[in-house]
């Protein structure tokens, strides 16, 4: 048995003065159900997460107090995948044919704090009062070994930079919908050598939602069902080079990211030369290029030649970040991932307006990763 | 009297004229991980012993920590943040330790560089003690 998508929902990202992340939570669940055309008393099983959100499941009571099962589930940056994989798995294991998937988030300015207590993530608190436990710090680190590695350029991280912001430009439900010329973040002021002020997303505020049914019913909700052809989540491996750790080994392994794309293309009999569209986490620029060769789209250091022919850019041999990313659309850490599955849907399904990727895509991919070493991946197709 | 005490009780040997950080080596599968851990991260064992790492060492990887960490966790005063360097530097037990670097020039790090350990002043505690961290400067000409 499969499972389709067969309803999507968002509150758009960006600031929302005034609005909880549970009523952002709502509105994009209420977007969803419409769009299956159901009620929320149809649905059997749901799952919702969110970092600031203590139980997002309390949104219960705005959707209606039906009695089903409902988790909570939190990983980081990898939250949303996961969430769309665990009311998949619902469904796989028959508790019901009718389930949602809900992220939802409101971060204040500023790069993320890992808090006042780094023993709630396995850390000595020095670790943190010394200046060290800062994401953009460690991202930076892993591009400026990456770029040495494998020759990447400086002028490929403002392209990249670039291609965000203008797609952005085109999405009316993104964040930052102006285009930068490439002086602007060029000559934006460095944050963690070697990125820079536009090089990096930052914390936002969103939500996003996905109804899914047993696929062999999804005729029944709607004519353009997406199916989700794997859907896979990987912790790291020890020799991973990831955030927050004072120590890694010097014999390296592959990341979360390698092993979650490699076992998802696996499980979709799908490969990365078969993809059509595809969103991968881009925290910033660095981690956008490497995730290009982590999730198979390229080979390591192509990405130079790839970003400069402008092959991600829409129209290009393949499009990334369509939406405009986490750059121009922030990271609410509960909703991001499914922000990114709504996109590719829109763009399966054509509906994606002044972004629409030409040729009618059939087959596409998404791809989350952060703290501490932890990657979701999925393969779409109509 | 104040003293000088550690920033955190069995990072490094101190007080040392040469003073080394402390890691774990696994009794079983021999990985080396810093700081010390009761059990193995690579191999699910649950037997290490606490050995002193290498001085000198490679840079790695770096970065020029630009703007004031979020506070908490980071102590440091804000008012007159200085930009820091922070790297992994590889050592000769087979491990990537990440520490601040004595220099925030970006003409001073390569990857590749020589560099070695010393121990510094980083704040005051509210006994007057200074508290040091670890950190890696560029290793001195020969
Ligand atoms: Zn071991």
């Amino acid at each position: 048995m499969d499972v389709a998508i067969i309803g999507i929902g968002l509150h758009p990202f960006g600031r929302h003065e005034g609005v909880s992340a549970m009523e952002m939570g709502v509105v994009a669940a209420n977007r969803a159900l419409a769009d299956a055309g159901i009620r929320w008393a149809d649905v059997q099983h749901a799952c919702a997460g969110s970092l600031e959100v203590l139980q997002p499941d309390t949104m219960n009571k705005f959707m209606g107090l039906t009695g089903i099962p409902f988790t909570n589930l939190f990983n980081g940056c990898a939250t949303g995948g996961n969430l769309m994989l665990s009311a998949a798995n619902a469904i796989l294991a028959g508790a019901g044919d009718v389930a949602i998937a809900i992220g939802m988030d409101k971060h204040p300015r500023g790069a993320f704090s890992v808090g006042d207590d780094l023993a709630g993530l396995g850390l000595g608190q020095w670790y943190g009062e010394a200046g060290m436990a800062v994401n953009p710090q460690f991202f930076s680190m892993k591009t400026m070994r990456y770029m040495h590695d494998h020759g990447i350029s400086e002028d490929c991280l403002h392209r990249v930079a670039m291609k965000a912001f203008e797609n952005g430009a085109r999405n009316p439900d993104a964040w930052r919908r102006k285009a930068l010329s490439y002086e602007e973040i060029a000559e934006s002021p460095l944050v963690c050598d070697p990125l820079r002020k536009y090089h990096f997303c930052s914390p936002s505020e969103g939500a996003a939602a996905m109804v899914l049914c047993r696929a062999d019913q999804a005729a029944r909700y709607t004519t353009n069902p997406i199916y989700i052809r794997a859907d896979v989540f990987r912790t790291r491996l020890y020799g991973s080079f990831e955030v927050m750790h004072p120590s890694v080994p010097a014999n390296a392994r592959p990341s979360p990211s390698v092993q979650a794309s490699q076992a998802a293309y696996e499980a979709a009999g799908i490969g990365p030369e078969d993809l059509d569209v595809a969103q991968v986490q881009d925290t910033e620029v660095g981690h956008e290029i490497m995730h290009m060769a982590e999730c198979g789209f390229c080979k390591d250091g192509e990405q130079e030649a790839w970003v400069k022919a402008g092959e991600t850019k829409i129209g290009g041999r393949l499009p990334i970040n369509t939406d405009g990313g986490l750059l121009a659309n922030g990271e609410p850490v509960g909703a991001s991932g499914l922000r990114q599955i709504h996109e590719v849907c829109l763009q399966l399904r054509g509906e994606a307006g002044d972004r629409q990727v030409p040729g009618k895509p059939r087959v596409g991919f998404t791809h989350v990763y952060g703290f501490p070493g932890v990657s979701c991946a999925t393969v779409l197709s109509r | 009297m104040p003293s000088q005490i550690p920033i955190q009780e069995g990072l490094f040997t101190w007080p040392s004229e040469e003073p080394r950080l402390l890691g774990s080596r696994c009794c079983g599968c021999g990985e080396v991980s810093f700081p010390v851990q009761k059990s193995c991260p690579a191999c699910t064992g649950d037997e290490t012993e606490a050995i002193p790492l290498a001085r000198e060492g490679t840079l790695w990887t770096w970065t020029i920590q630009r703007f004031p960490p979020p506070a908490p966790p980071f102590i440091g005063d804000r008012e007159s943040f200085e930009p820091f360097g922070v790297g992994y530097v590889e050592l000769a037990e087979g491990v990537r330790v990440e520490s601040r670097l004595t220099v925030n020039d970006p003409a001073q790090l390569e990857i590749g560089m020589k560099m070695e350990l010393v121990v510094e002043p980083f704040d005051r505690d509210a006994d007057g003690n200074e508290r040091m961290l670890f950190a890696f400067r560029p290793a001195a000409a020969a």
